[in-house]
């Protein structure tokens, strides 16, 4: 009787998962692989028409490319050119020595705690063309102010600053997280022998640290590739035009949101997922290898 | 060890320590400022937000803020629908991660590499994929602006099953688990009386991070709630964004009462969220 109990006890344990799962993950997800090959509003019959959604995504559907152009280049200046800046800091705040150690931590964990849409509020009225912090800044520097949201060009400069900002003292931790994880003898011996501090940095601490700059920017990927929230409300939220002006800011995932849930296109939306999907897999595998090249 | 240095050796190393010290703390009030700042704007008369130079310090229209907020929606029934999710979404978390997080960690079973694989796999699937039929299957359920969609598809998720594993594998004894079975307490009696006490502290890494997660979660939220008083706190402040001369003050407002939570809870638990939170998922990249 006992015995019984804990052979069964495990599976009873993990079960709660995959109840979950098939119900809520694996059913949703090839329905909707399922959806991506039909037209449906959600209400009419679904009509089955083949390869037609993802042949339009690919050869006819400019917002598609935009929205892909759009988030490349967002995760490129607000999600990856990130962690030059943020191992450098990393490395400031990985000394025994340093004062105030703990408010720097605080300080540096601080942005990610927050509601993206709050902040992204306050950005908004930070980045205002006429009366915002940043363009006060600018003209107090002698510089012109900056249309920020009211011009294509600086959309995506303006949403990848409030990337950064969240980003960047989340990276700072995970690295000096994993600077700590070093062994400190291997620095001292290294020292020993004459080596200098940039020397120490890119011959022993980079190489050490490349199984933790894969997991951050591998993050970075998954996220980036996903962007909504931000983009979504510094542009003029769910009601506006979709990534503001001139859809500059029109990620993936808003262009998802909108084929969907505001044109009703159930199957060309789930065509998106499907696609969008496949990129952020695909991306994160080639940067695997990349990372394993490296190693060896 | 202290080397020996020249003179002009000694001068660089001290100007460079200063340098540090005023790169750290000079990002550190970026990172600080925009907290001040929502407070401060909360704060400002609705006249005086928008000139030249921004304001930079309180102002007196806090009552009118918040009358204006209250307005233009039922931010407190916002509030309680947040609360109430992220609190359900926090406790069903811990209990079924743990459970499931026990089981790879302390039993031989059948398949147990296989599924616990699967469930790893399940990682690299984002929310979007199925996100256009979950919201069909959920007016299927009856359960558009509830708060079922947003906790108890989540409860037993990948990345707490892992987390709970790796925690648990290095820190309950097999010994004291065939004592307990030897003084014939069940299997489920252990988990309650043995395996949670013991597992406090990753129990607290994961419980924050998805109080946190569930709290600011929007994309989720803005798919499945579409009434007003249904809102969580993030979908009803972007909701203010379509309403023409909306009073910006209000939406402060809004904005400074829902960092409230979030601070409080990270200003009390700040020091074990980093060291925990980061050992916990760097725990994860060593192997």
């Amino acid at each position: 009787m006992k015995m019984n109990q804990q052979k069964i006890a495990p599976y009873l344990f993990i079960s709660p998962f995959f109840i979950l799962f098939f119900i809520f993950g694996a059913f949703p997800d090839l329905f909707s692989l399922f959806l991506s090959f039909t037209r449906w509003n959600g209400m009419s019959k679904i009509e089955f028409v083949g390869l037609k959604n993802f042949i339009y995504l690919v050869t006819r559907d400019d917002f598609f490319w935009k929205s892909l152009t759009n988030t490349f280049f967002l995760l490129l200046i607000g999600s990856l050119l990130q962690h030059i800046i943020a191992l450098p800091l990393a490395v400031m705040l990985d000394s025994k020595v340093l004062k105030g150690r703990e408010f720097f931590r605080t300080a540096y964990f601080l942005p990610y705690i927050t509601s993206t849409v709050s902040i992204a509020f306050l950005f908004g009225y930070l980045f205002d063309r006429n009366f915002g912090l940043f363009n006060y800044l600018m003209e107090l520097a002698g510089l012109p102010g900056i249309k920020w949201f009211s011009e294509p060009s600086t959309v995506k400069p303006a949403i990848a600053i409030l990337l950064n900002w969240r980003w960047i003292g989340w990276n700072t931790i995970l690295y000096l997280a994993g600077l700590q994880s070093i062994p400190g003898e291997l620095i001292e011996s290294a020292r020993v022998e004459g080596a200098g501090r940039y020397a120490i940095f890119f011959f022993i601490l980079l190489p050490l640290l490349l199984p933790v700059i894969f997991f951050a920017v591998s993050l970075s990927i998954i996220f980036g590739m996903q962007l909504f929230d931000e983009a979504l409300i510094l542009t003029g939220g769910v009601g506006g035009n979709p990534g503001g002006v001139d859809n500059a800011g029109l990620t993936t995932l808003i262009y998802l949101y909108t084929v969907g849930f505001r044109w009703g296109k159930f199957g060309l939306g789930s065509a998106v997922s499907w696609v969008l999907f496949l990129i952020i897999i695909s991306a994160t595998v080639t940067f695997k290898k990349i990372i394993e090249r490296i190693q060896h | 060890m202290v080397k020996k240095r020249s003179a002009g050796h000694t001068l660089l190393w001290k100007v460079s320590g200063t340098l540090k010290y005023l790169v750290l703390f000079g990002v550190s009030l970026i990172f600080i400022y925009p907290f001040y700042y929502v407070f401060v704007l909360a704060t400002r008369e609705r006249g005086n937000m928008f000139k030249v130079p921004p304001p930079f310090w309180f102002g007196h229209g806090i009552v009118d803020n918040y009358n204006s907020l209250l307005k233009n929606l039922p931010f407190w029934r916002n509030m309680l629908n947040s609360t109430g999710i992220a609190v359900l979404a926090t406790f069903t978390t811990v209990i079924f991660c743990t459970m499931a997080g026990f089981a790879f960690a302390k039993y031989k079973f059948k398949g147990e590499n296989f599924l616990f694989n699967f469930i790893l796999v399940t990682l690299a699937i984002p929310q979007l994929l199925g996100i256009i039929p979950f919201f069909k299957m959920m007016v299927w359920f009856n359960w558009l602006n509830t708060w079922f969609p947003l906790f108890i598809p989540t409860m037993a998720n990948a990345f707490g099953i892992f987390l709970m594993r790796q925690y648990l594998a290095g820190s309950v004894p097999l010994d004291l688990l065939d004592a307990a079975r030897i003084d014939g307490i069940g299997e489920f009696k252990i988990l309650v009386k043995v395996v949670f006490p013991l597992a406090k502290p990753a129990i607290a890494v994961l419980g924050i991070s998805t109080f946190i997660g569930s709290w600011n979660n929007f994309f989720g939220a803005l798919v499945i709630l579409r009434d007003k008083r249904a809102y969580t706190i993030p979908v009803a402040l972007s909701s203010l964004l379509g309403i023409h001369n909306i009073d910006f003050g209000a939406i402060m407002m809004g904005t400074a009462l829902s960092l409230v939570p979030l601070l409080v809870i990270f200003l009390f638990f700040s020091k074990q969220i980093i060291s925990n939170l980061l050992a916990g998922s760097l725990k994860g990249v060593a192997r």
